[in-house]
């Protein structure tokens, strides 16, 4: 769909075999919808799972319940063999170690772009402040919106922003970063350029949990997709085995909807 | 008509002053509790829910009269609470403070809640998702954009209480409003020039306020 250039060695880098994230037995309502069934999920180290379904399937929600943003009514989710805090500094912690990214960017609008990446480094890990702006510029750099740090969010476009918001999460050096649509509010234009940052992200053996609707990038970066629909997980599979040879007639169906053109 | 202005027996500036004092007091400690109660009322806690809740309802719908006597009848001269004051001029100045700030926090309080509800629910979940504490989240990201979008509002609030401050004369503290009552009594035949008077020193404090306020709301609003 997106023509995405594959950053070499993105998909030779072979998951470790120890699970950074797992969810297991997983379940949520919201009032009488049973939003998440028993869902059961481990992310190796150093792999990239997309996450894919359709709207209403759970795969948001999901995404959020691995940093707590959304309480899960059973099951356990552990992230580096510790399970979730129920709320407290305990859980402040654990959310440094896991970096996220918003459909809607949420960079903090009074601050400014390197305030933003600044400001997790300084309040939570500590840091120095000077070093604190360097790596953040840096990091801007690297994204390529360094020329931009010190004007506001508002004065971005939708992709800066977003890219800048992946910036802020780098910040934090996380574990395993989540992705939930990064590029769902963006324009058409604007998609591949955070979308060619994940890639990068991806090549350099980031731990990643992306929901998009960017099946260019799904087949392109993903080691595994998880497809959802009706709080389940109905599919897993590597991207080639499930873009060309997908086993439940759900993700059939799915597919034929969305790579028709 | 206006002569009992140079007559030298009002002290206007100096009645004038307390007001502004009365004020300036009142308005510092009001925005610091107004802050406290509206922390209480958007925390997890529901203990501290409950309370700043329960604060606010019954101190708002209080008189202003009632609470400011009440300091002064009931806690000062009940109860013997002085405030650290020495004599009976810095003790009523700092009860009417007291009342004032008790009264107008809820009112910040509110105007404060407002703001919050303005910040996007993004913005905390996003500074929650980099490990801040409930407490960074709202002193870092949400009280700073709702603090700018209330400007406005705390500007009338601002203005209430400056008009407020009158009341302080009911416990016997030499504001304007007390000064007004004096010169009625001897200048009854100039008494419009006596309201004329008061009622300008009030415009010259409010107005000026209000219109600084208001640019400075322009100038700090968040571009979203």
């Amino acid at each position: 769909m997106s023509g995405v250039s594959v950053t070499e060695g993105a998909k030779d880098a072979a998951p470790a075999a120890d699970s950074l994230v797992v969810l297991s037995n997983v379940n949520k309502h919201f009032g009488a919808l049973h939003v998440l069934q028993d869902i059961d999920l481990s992310i190796a180290r150093g792999e990239v799972v997309v996450v894919i379904g359709p709207s209403g399937s759970g795969k948001s929600t999901l995404c959020r319940t691995i940093n707590r943003l959304e309480t899960i009514d059973s099951g356990t989710i552990t992230i580096d063999g510790k399970e979730l805090p129920a709320e407290g500094k305990d859980l402040a912690r654990l959310r440094a170690d896991v970096g996220m990214v918003f459909q809607s960017f949420n960079l903090f609008a009074h601050k400014t772009v390197l305030e933003n990446v600044v400001l997790g480094q300084v309040k939570v890990r500590k840091a120095d402040r000077a070093a604190a702006e360097q790596k953040a510029r840096a990091l801007l750099d690297r994204v390529g919106v360094g020329s931009q740090a010190d004007k506001y969010p508002a004065q971005l476009s939708g992709g800066q922003q977003q890219r800048v918001a992946i910036a802020r999460a780098l910040a934090m050096d996380p574990k395993v970063m989540l992705f939930d649509e990064p590029t769902s509010a963006l324009d058409p234009e604007m998609i591949n350029e955070v979308l060619e940052v994940m890639q990068q992200l991806a090549g350099e053996g980031m731990t990643m949990v992306v929901v998009t609707h960017e099946m260019g990038f799904a087949r392109s970066a993903a080691n595994r997709v998880v497809f959802m629909a009706d709080g389940k997980i109905v599919e897993e599979a590597a991207p080639e085995q499930f873009f060309s040879n997908p086993r439940s007639d759900r993700a059939k169906d799915f597919l034929s909807k969305i790579l028709h053109h | 008509m206006f002569d009992f202005l140079d007559s030298g027996q009002y002290d206007l500036l100096g009645a004038f002053w307390v007001t502004v004092q009365l004020t300036l007091y009142s308005a510092v400690g009001s925005l610091i509790w107004g802050t406290v109660l509206a922390g209480m009322r958007v925390s997890p806690v529901p203990l501290m829910r409950a309370f700043g809740t329960a604060y606010v309802n019954v101190v708002r719908n209080i008189p202003l009269t009632v609470l400011i006597i009440a300091c002064s009848l009931g806690l000062n001269q009940t109860l013997g609470f002085a405030l650290g004051g020495d004599n009976f001029k810095e003790i009523g100045f700092r009860l009417a403070v007291l009342g004032l700030v008790a009264y107008t926090g809820t009112f910040v309080c509110e105007a404060l809640r407002s703001g919050i509800n303005t910040v996007p629910v993004g913005q905390a979940e996003a500074a929650r998702a980099l490990g801040l504490s409930f407490f960074q989240v709202l002193t870092l990201i949400v009280l700073p954009q709702a603090f700018r979008a209330v400007i406005a509002p705390l500007a009338n609030v601002l203005i209430a209480l400056t008009k407020n401050t009158t009341v302080a004369a009911a416990i016997g503290v030499a504001e304007a409003s007390l000064l007004m009552k004096e010169m009625i009594e001897n200048e009854a035949d100039a008494l419009f020039a006596v309201f004329g008077v008061i009622a300008l020193g009030f415009v010259l404090l409010t107005l000026p306020t209000g219109l600084l306020l208001g640019w400075v709301a322009k100038r700090v609003a968040v571009k979203r």
